[in-house]
């Protein structure tokens, strides 16, 4: 298969799904520790409601929370990828690693990508499941991710990537390491296609994903508290045999070093999307007052179909 | 006598019958000061069994004994090349934000004949040498002056030539704070923008994300015994078999040779090393990778800007699409 005849398909599949969560489940926050009542926690976009800690998301919910209605169509790379290229194995097989790993997360990798309409304008989400061998990126994550970019390109959508990875899969060896370079290319389309590529950091978004398009955002978000960064904590602090600062890695120190732009609390994080969405993209002033949140209005003057 | 060859310093573990070949050799030739024909006939001998340990042993590194060879402390780093390949080579440091950091050397150099920017990552030779290199151990500072040189040359229509050889980016708590992840981002970035060659080339050590910082090239050569990995095989062994001992398993699976990464696709073409690896026999090694790096580059000349750009893009989105099943 090739990368530059073949095309994206999307693949039809409305989504509103519900979680399927008993009712009568609890979750201990892993950071205050309170034990959390489920619903309560979901309604609450799973953020404590004691101590506002950020709990990781599935890949889906995610997609869920963002787009307009709930709604969005996946999209999947043209070939499948083979399935370890190594044969690798370290106390497990790879292989086996892979399929288990599927059979227990009900997804084929550690991404998800879902196109349709975020404030009324199109785009293009690339979600990380860390649920799927910590996020992990490999040839399916990087096919994937390039695969969303297309689309954006193809439909003149806004690219939007939330990472929450570990960064390369160790499995596939250097073909995971290539992905940076993959991946970049992605972000390279959606730039020079003049389109916004947006990066999201959620926690933990360190080691080869952080190098690559995670940090390459026309606008860098992160979420509250998350991790960031390139070496891992544990070998920064054997290197160099100090302990480290407070909170060294986290979002909110990031920012204040200059590296990020916005830190969004998720239950803005739709809203704030929308705001930049908008004003990326429709630059102009208009003949007439449009409300935020009055998306039909808005795409009816500039031609698209409403929501 | 024939053998012209430096008695070796360093000897690795698995040299050791050659160590003592030579050792042997060593003693004999102190003997034979007057010329003793039996001695000369024996050494002659000697030497023959030497080479043909070292062509049975390098015929078949293990990965593991490959780590050990592109690590090794006589192996010629970035600056031997430099020294060797390069006329009026003219440093350039600095980043313009931060700081200057000597694990990357760069400036703009000749090339047999053609002008060039030349990016290395530099080990160190000795003590002082790699302290000041910092291990070839780049902070931001580093990816980023890399990015500024490839930009100078873009605005110059230069080929870019990069050496890589780094156990990887440097894990600090300054290069955490000024941005490791998006500086190592930006020059995988930059090495994807620019409209004139860019040649790299593995000589020792390919360490993850501080390698391909520099290595998103039109042409990726290395050398035969260089080793280019995600993670290094200690790193790989403790996350995944949680025992840093089990770094010998690790490089096997990890496939980080040469020959493995060429059946990838994710090099171009492996440049063979002198009998018994570069270590032994640094200058010869060094001319095969000027010579190798020669060709590469007379083979992109006269290639529109963007057809070169979207070449090396079009071979990375391609790689992965063969395995080593
Ligand atoms: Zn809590």
């Amino acid at each position: 298969m090739n990368w530059i005849t073949n095309y994206v398909r999307p693949k039809l599949q409305q989504l509103v799904r519900k979680t399927d969560v008993p009712d009568n489940l609890w979750t201990k926050c892993p950071k205050c520790e309170q034990m959390l009542y489920h619903r309560e926690l979901e309604s609450n976009l799973y953020v404590c409601p004691k101590c506002d800690h950020h709990l990781r998301l599935r890949a889906a919910k995610r997609l869920e929370l963002l787009f307009d209605e709930a709604t969005y169509e996946t999209i999947e790379a043209p070939a499948e990828v083979l399935l370890d290229p190594l044969c690798f194995r370290d106390r497990k097989r790879y292989a086996d690693r892979l399929k288990e790993t599927q059979a227990a997360t009900n997804v084929k990798d550690a991404i998800i990508v879902g196109e349709g309409r975020i404030g009324g304008l199109s785009a293009v989400v690339a979600v990380f499941d860390f649920e799927f061998m910590g996020g992990s990126m490999g040839m399916a994550v990087g096919d994937a991710f390039i695969a969303g970019a297309r689309r954006a390109v193809e439909t003149q959508a806004s690219f939007l990537a939330i990472s929450s990875s570990g960064g390369a899969r160790m499995q596939e060896g250097i073909l995971s390491l290539m992905q940076l370079p993959r991946t970049v290319i992605g972000v390279q389309e959606v730039k020079e296609a003049g389109l916004p590529y947006i990066a999201i950091l959620a926690d933990p978004t360190t080691g080869g994903v952080s190098a690559s398009f995670a940090m390459l955002g026309d606008i860098q978000i992160a979420e509250p508290g998350a991790v960031i960064g390139f070496a891992g904590a544990r070998v920064i602090e054997e290197t160099i045999r100090q302990t480290l600062p407070d909170g060294f890695q986290r979002a909110e120190y990031l920012r204040d070093k200059g590296m990020l732009d916005l830190i969004v609390h998720r239950r803005e994080l739709r809203n704030t999307l929308i705001r930049i969405l908008r004003l990326i993209r429709n630059p102009l002033p208009s003949g007439q007052v449009v409300k935020i949140g009055d998306a039909g209005a808005w795409n009816a003057k500039r031609g698209r179909p409403g929501t | 006598m024939a053998d012209v060859r430096a008695p070796m310093r360093n000897f690795l573990d698995f040299e050791k019958p050659i160590a003592e070949l030579e050792a042997k050799i060593e003693e004999l030739r102190h003997l034979s000061s007057s010329g003793d024909l039996n001695i000369i006939d024996e050494v002659t001998k000697l030497q023959g069994k030497v080479d043909r340990e070292l062509r049975q042993i390098y015929a078949k590194l293990s990965a593991w004994q490959k780590v050990q060879v592109a690590r090794h402390p006589d192996r010629p780093h970035f600056t031997d090349y430099a020294k060797a390949l390069l006329e009026d080579m003219t440093p350039l440091a600095g980043d313009r934000g931060f700081a200057e950091d000597a694990a990357i050397i760069g400036g703009l150099a000749r090339f047999r004949g053609n002008s060039v920017v030349v990016i290395g990552t530099e080990k160190g030779a000795d003590t002082a040498s790699r302290v000041r290199h910092n291990f070839g151990m780049a902070h931001p500072e580093g990816y980023r002056k890399a990015r500024r040189l490839m930009e100078l040359a873009e605005r110059f229509r230069l080929p870019i030539v990069t050496f890589v050889d780094t156990p990887g980016a440097y894990p600090g708590i300054g290069a955490e704070e000024r941005g490791q992840a998006e500086a190592i981002a930006r020059s995988i970035e930059t090495c994807l923008s620019v409209h004139v060659p860019l040649l790299s080339v593995v000589i020792g050590e390919g360490g993850s994300g501080g390698a391909i910082a520099l290595a998103a090239g039109n042409t990726v050569l290395m050398l035969e015994h260089a080793i280019y990995s995600v993670i290094s095989p200690e790193g790989c062994a403790s996350i995944l078999w949680r025992r840093a001992d089990q770094a010998q398993v690790a490089a096997e699976a990890l496939r980080l040779t040469a020959q493995d990464l060429k059946k990838l696709g994710v090099i171009d073409r492996i440049v063979p090393e002198p009998l018994g690896g570069a270590h032994r026999e640094p200058e010869k090694a060094v001319a095969a990778v000027g010579d190798a790096l020669e060709a590469a580059l007379n083979a992109l000349r006269g290639i529109e800007g963007g057809v070169l750009r979207a070449r090396r893009r079009e071979k990375f989105l391609e790689i992965g699409q063969k395995g080593l099943a």
